[in-house]
């Protein structure tokens, strides 16, 4: 079923009776060539790129809930490259690509809306950084523009420009950022997967990894044991528990990250608009809620929920940034829960057993990245070589310090990030 | 959430600054090799439930903690100091 503006408008007049469902709901086979455990957005991508790049259809993926039911339904749905080290920055430039194309590619709309992304800064020094990482973003091939504080003004005037604390000097622009609809794209490439005959199996838990001889053989699931040649783990927010059933551990400690949505309000936020020295950003949905979100709790966390402390924070930098919110009304706020690496940077590599591969550690940034880790990760998984855009996303790098991708210059170690 | 420091009573989560699993306490030797180092710097269990780790009672005491809780629940079982355990 192709989607199209023609078939949106005969299936109106027609009572829309045509639909029908985006994707099977298959029996697990006894057996497939790969499974990918996970059927989050990652997941979903990965098996589609596997389908589409590498001709690679005798696929499963597992899931233990619905499919996008995990992480790609509990962000803020913001999609920007303007990363500055080099093994970020080409990946998340990569993914910019893959998503200026997806929605022709998928015949889907997934409501991608490069509506720009201005970071704010406040201090001559903070105006150094922000310039050298533009500069940054213009080498590698992305778009970025320095702006004063009147051209801060001209895209964002309801900004409170002169707090005492952090009044603004002007702001870096990214106009390629922007957002898309989170479930779209989980849906998306769901049914992409699933055209091409991957199949897309829920409320399959994996419980166990088998492994023989130091290679892996199949998955033991609440649906029966499955076997297969690969397996791939992209299970992002709960990576370590699914990684100890391989008898590994992880260099990553989960952590909450809240997240806030008003009422339905007129359009009045244009941007995606960061204050990260408020641990700040806010964008308004195409419903009309504003979302916004801050910082991690800081503490372990599989709660799915935050404290209070945290949503205080976050609503008193919204009102020094932009005080015309003040009135609008919260309805929700969740937590995502987060897999958090010591240099802040994702792993994308082979593990200690042949044939298992995994994909985690997207700290806060895994919504913008899910089309450039499919496709890595199907390249990885499909080729045993790490695709040229993730390469350096290695497992092993915290051991031996070489080749640490740590953008806020805090640390590698964890807790900072 | 809060805390119960064993010196200053139940106090509100933000006195207390989150170090990271307990265990860092356990150093290594410094020739232990590569693979202890490792371990100890950055690979985690992370559990999804009970679990201990380290939290500094900032704005209070000024003491080192190990909690005990569950990271699911946000439910604290305890704290003791890391001097306490120290000293067993």
């Amino acid at each position: 079923m192709r989607f199209s503006g023609l078939r949106v408008l005969r299936e109106g007049l027609t009572g829309n009776k045509g639909w029908v469902p985006h994707w099977r709901d298959p029996e697990p086979k006894s057996e497939y060539d790969i499974v990918i455990i996970g059927g989050g957005g990652h997941g979903l991508a990965t098996a589609y790129y596997l389908a589409r790049e590498h001709g690679l259809t005798n696929i499963a993926v597992l899931e233990k809930g619905y499919l996008g039911g995990g992480n790609v339904g509990r962000n803020t749905t913001i999609v920007r490259a303007n990363y500055f080290l080099p093994g970020n920055s080409e990946f998340y430039s990569h993914s910019l690509k893959l998503w200026e194309g997806l929605e022709h590619e998928l015949n889907y709309n997934v409501m991608h809306s490069q509506r720009g992304l201005i970071n704010l800064f406040h201090s001559d020094g903070q105006r150094d950084a922000f310039a050298r990482r533009g500069n940054a973003m213009i080498n590698q091939g992305d778009d970025a523009i320095l702006l004063d504080r009147e051209g801060v003004r001209e895209h964002l005037p309801y900004l409170n420009f002169d707090s005492g604390r952090f009044p603004i000097h002007g702001g870096l622009y990214h106009p390629r950022g922007g957002t898309a609809r989170h479930d779209a794209v989980a849906w998306g490439y769901a049914r992409g997967a699933d055209s091409r005959g991957v199949d897309l199996i829920q409320n399959c838990e994996v419980t166990g990894i088998d492994t023989e001889g130091g290679r892996v053989t199949g998955v033991q699931t609440t649906r029966g044991a499955i076997k297969a040649k690969k397996v791939g783990i992209v299970v992002a927010g709960r990576s370590g528990q699914v990684a100890a059933m391989a008898g590994m551990r992880l260099p990553i400690e989960s952590h909450v990250l809240q997240a806030f949505v008003t009422e339905g309000l007129k359009p009045c936020i244009d941007h995606v608009v960061s204050f990260g020295m408020g641990h700040f950003y806010i964008s308004q949905s195409d419903k009309g809620g504003l979302v916004f979100g801050g910082d991690l709790d800081m503490y372990a966390s599989y709660a799915q929920r935050g404290n209070l402390p945290l949503t205080e924070h976050v609503m008193e930098a919204a009102m020094t940034l932009m005080p015309m919110i003040g009135k609008a009304k919260v309805r929700r706020s969740w937590g995502g829960i987060m897999d958090m690496t010591p240099d802040g940077s994702p792993i994308i590599d082979r593990t200690g057993i042949e044939g298992l591969y995994i994909d985690c550690g997207w700290c806060y940034g895994g919504f913008k990245a899910v089309p450039g880790s499919g496709f890595a990760f199907a390249h990885l998984i499909a080729q045993d070589r790490p695709h040229d855009s993730a390469a350096r996303f290695r497992l092993d790098r915290f051991r031996d310090g070489v080749g640490l991708m740590d953008e806020e210059g805090t640390g590698a170690q964890h807790n900072l990030h | 959430m809060r805390i119960t420091c064993p010196i200053c009573g139940t106090r509100d989560r933000r006195e207390f600054y989150y170090q990271g699993a307990a265990e860092a306490l356990h150093r290594p030797d410094p020739e232990a090799g590569e693979d202890a180092w490792d371990a100890y710097l950055h690979l985690r269990d992370n559990p999804a439930g009970r679990t201990q780790d380290l939290w500094y009672h900032e704005a209070g005491c000024g003491c080192w903690l190990v909690v005990d809780r569950d990271t699911v629940t946000h439910e604290i079982y305890g704290a003791t100091l890391v001097e306490a355990r120290h000293a067993d």
